[in-house]
């Protein structure tokens, strides 16, 4: 399989739909399709072994995902944020691409050019795009939160389960639109291209993010859908305030990609009242989404006054209908539901391989997220952080979002991190970094008070620092690699 | 039917009709040959420019671009890739469309 099929289904029978906004400019799927032709005509002539792309989200971006699949390279989305010597090092790991940038880049063995090059007019490649069996689609540089970035393989049988399991072809009004906010080089960045070409839903493109520019993006194009990381869609409601914005068009509002605040989902109901809600669960190693937490849940979860019907809006949803989420204890085993343990997961969306390490796959085909969590009795998952965030204090495994979340239902805690720290007598304890409301005077001990009445005493952090913000990937992603190591110092 | 054309299909193979307008792309076969027709006639590499030949008028219901087509056992699946008037047969049996949950764009 090959996912240029998916454009040239569109472009076969909707050619002349708008698919992608951005600036001035429209693009139609028959013209998406004509670029893709150009992009894989130019990487055939320069004999590319990967196209890598290095620059902002813009039109050349689905192009060049389209047109390395045609030519049947990799398509190799890199972080522009990242350092220089960051970005020499991944492309020293892609000898022989040529790589769409804007930036003034040299690196042995890479062919540049920029994004406004690779759409010029030019030679354009006819030919069919191969079905080669297992051929890559896709390799993607983990954020690399608790170390070296990994490039994880997504292959076109994983990006087409997804996207054939999930997405109707041609569901989309002709006027429907998504804004799209979310960085190329992030999972979310492939399936919102690869999803909006297949429903036809026209793609707005906002490279860089600010709420204020948000908002009037999606008035000036009618928008009618938005997938946004939390940091985002905290950022739009205290941009708003309380005044609900004048979005009339606006009918879907999906997040993910990150731990989704309680009282920031809840905010956002509010001020969006007409907006369907949902929220999505995925992994960049299982081609994005595996759960989802519908707009019904939604709405059903913010209007309970029953705490347990209301703590639904901290699920992650219920595993889609292509995949199974399976918990399991340390030793590898299934555990019922309620219990906490490691998140499993399986379908054929599921790539869960890297480059030079192979497949992480058991023998039946399940991958470990390394994410914790439990299921409910209605099937719906709850996540509780990350395995390699577990605290071993003196041999007891503590799970940080437990403490967390105590400390953020206290009424001047504005946003917390919990980590390792070293501790000679147990190996390690608990730390926390919190971040308190503007003016507000709470002590450690307070906090720490308030961790004792509602949880075993090992959860009590030792050590509690105050600090002015939290550091947070710009996809919102928390870096606790950084607290740990500011925390220890 | 008087010949039957078993063949043994590859997921990922894209096929035309000699029909009508119709393309499948292969999606899920069993291990087995099978005889897989659009419209009545045999099924040929897609964009091969394959001779037309007529459309068996009891195998003319058609298929719609984008929906997936399998038999009543779900042993295979075929994408349809562009839309056509003959309808996809294998071994004689007529493939329904796979009904697909509705999910809520997550993208």
């Amino acid at each position: 399989m090959n996912l240029f099929t998916l454009l040239e289904m569109a472009a076969d029978a909707m050619g002349d739909r708008i698919a992608i906004s951005h600036g001035d400019t429209d693009i139609d799927y028959a013209g998406l399709l004509a670029a893709s032709r150009r992009v894989a005509a130019r990487v055939r002539a320069t004999a590319a072994t990967r196209l890598a792309y290095l620059a902002v989200n813009g039109p050349a971006a689905p192009a060049a995902l389209f047109g390395a699949a045609l030519a049947g390279v990799p398509y190799v989305p890199i972080n522009y944020r990242l350092a220089h010597d960051e970005i020499a090092a991944l492309l020293a790991r892609i000898p022989g691409a040529l790589l769409v940038t804007d930036a003034a880049v040299t690196a042995a063995g890479i062919t540049c050019l920029t994004p406004a090059e690779l759409l010029a007019d030019g030679l354009s490649w006819p030919g069919e795009a191969p079905d080669d069996d297992r051929g890559i689609a896709v390799e993607l540089f983990t954020s690399g939160t608790t170390g070296a970035p990994k490039a994880a393989i997504l292959r076109h049988d994983n990006l087409m389960a997804y996207i054939l399991g999930t997405v109707e072809f041609m569901g989309a009004d002709e006027a429907d639109a998504t804004i799209v906010t979310v960085p190329p080089y992030h999972v979310a960045g492939i399936s919102a291209v690869l999803s909006s070409v297949y429903a036809g839903r026209r793609m707005v493109q906002l490279p860089a993010f600010d709420p204020g520019e948000w908002l009037a993006l999606v008035r000036r194009h009618g928008v009618s859908n938005a997938f946004l990381v939390p940091t985002m869609l905290q950022r739009i409601t205290e941009h708003l305030g309380t005044t609900p914005p004048v979005v009339p068009s606006l009918r879907a509002l999906a997040y993910g990609g990150g731990r989704m605040p309680l009282a920031v989902a809840e905010r956002a109901m509010d001020l969006f009242p007409g907006v369907d809600f949902t929220n999505a669960y995925g992994l960049t190693e299982t081609s994005s989404t595996i759960a989802l937490l519908g707009p019904d849940d939604h709405r059903t979860a913010r209007a309970a006054a029953d705490p347990a019907v209301r703590a639904r809006l901290g699920s992650v949803g219920r595993a889609l209908p292509t995949v199974e989420i399976e918990i399991r204890d340390d030793a590898g085993l299934p555990v019922g539901s309620g219990i906490a343990g490691l998140v499993f997961v399986r379908g054929d969306q599921v790539a869960g391989e890297y480059q030079g390490l192979g497949s992480l796959l058991d023998a039946d085909g399940w991958f470990p997220t390394r994410d914790l969590g439990w299921i409910d009795s209605d099937g719906y998952l709850y996540l509780d952080g990350r395995a390699d965030d577990v605290i071993v204090r003196g041999g007891e495994n503590i799970s940080p979002g437990e403490i967390e979340a105590v400390l953020l239902a206290h009424a001047h805690v504005r946003d917390v991190a919990v980590v390792a720290v070293p501790d000679q007598q147990w190996g390690e304890s608990v730390g926390a970094a919190v971040v308190l409301a503007a003016g507000a005077a709470v002590t450690a001990a307070e906090l720490q008070a308030l961790v004792r009445g509602k949880l075993r005493s090992s959860r009590v952090p030792a050590l509690i620092r105050f600090v002015e913000v939290l550091p947070y990937n710009e996809t919102g992603k928390l870096l606790r690699r950084v607290v740990r190591g500011d925390l220890s110092r | 039917m008087s010949v039957q054309y078993n063949i043994q299909y590859k997921a990922g193979a894209k096929l035309g009709s000699t029909v009508c307008d119709g393309q499948i792309l292969v999606l899920r076969v069993p291990a087995v040959p099978i005889d897989l027709r659009i419209g009545g006639a045999p099924v040929a590499a897609a964009n091969a420019g394959a001779e037309r030949t007529a459309i068996d008028a009891a195998l003319a219901g058609g298929i719609q671009t984008g929906k997936r087509y399998t038999d009543e056992a779900e042993t295979m699946e075929f994408l349809c890739t562009r839309g056509g008037a003959g309808s996809i047969s294998v071994n004689g049996a007529v493939l329904g469309i796979k009904a697909a949950k509705a999910l809520p764009s997550s993208d």
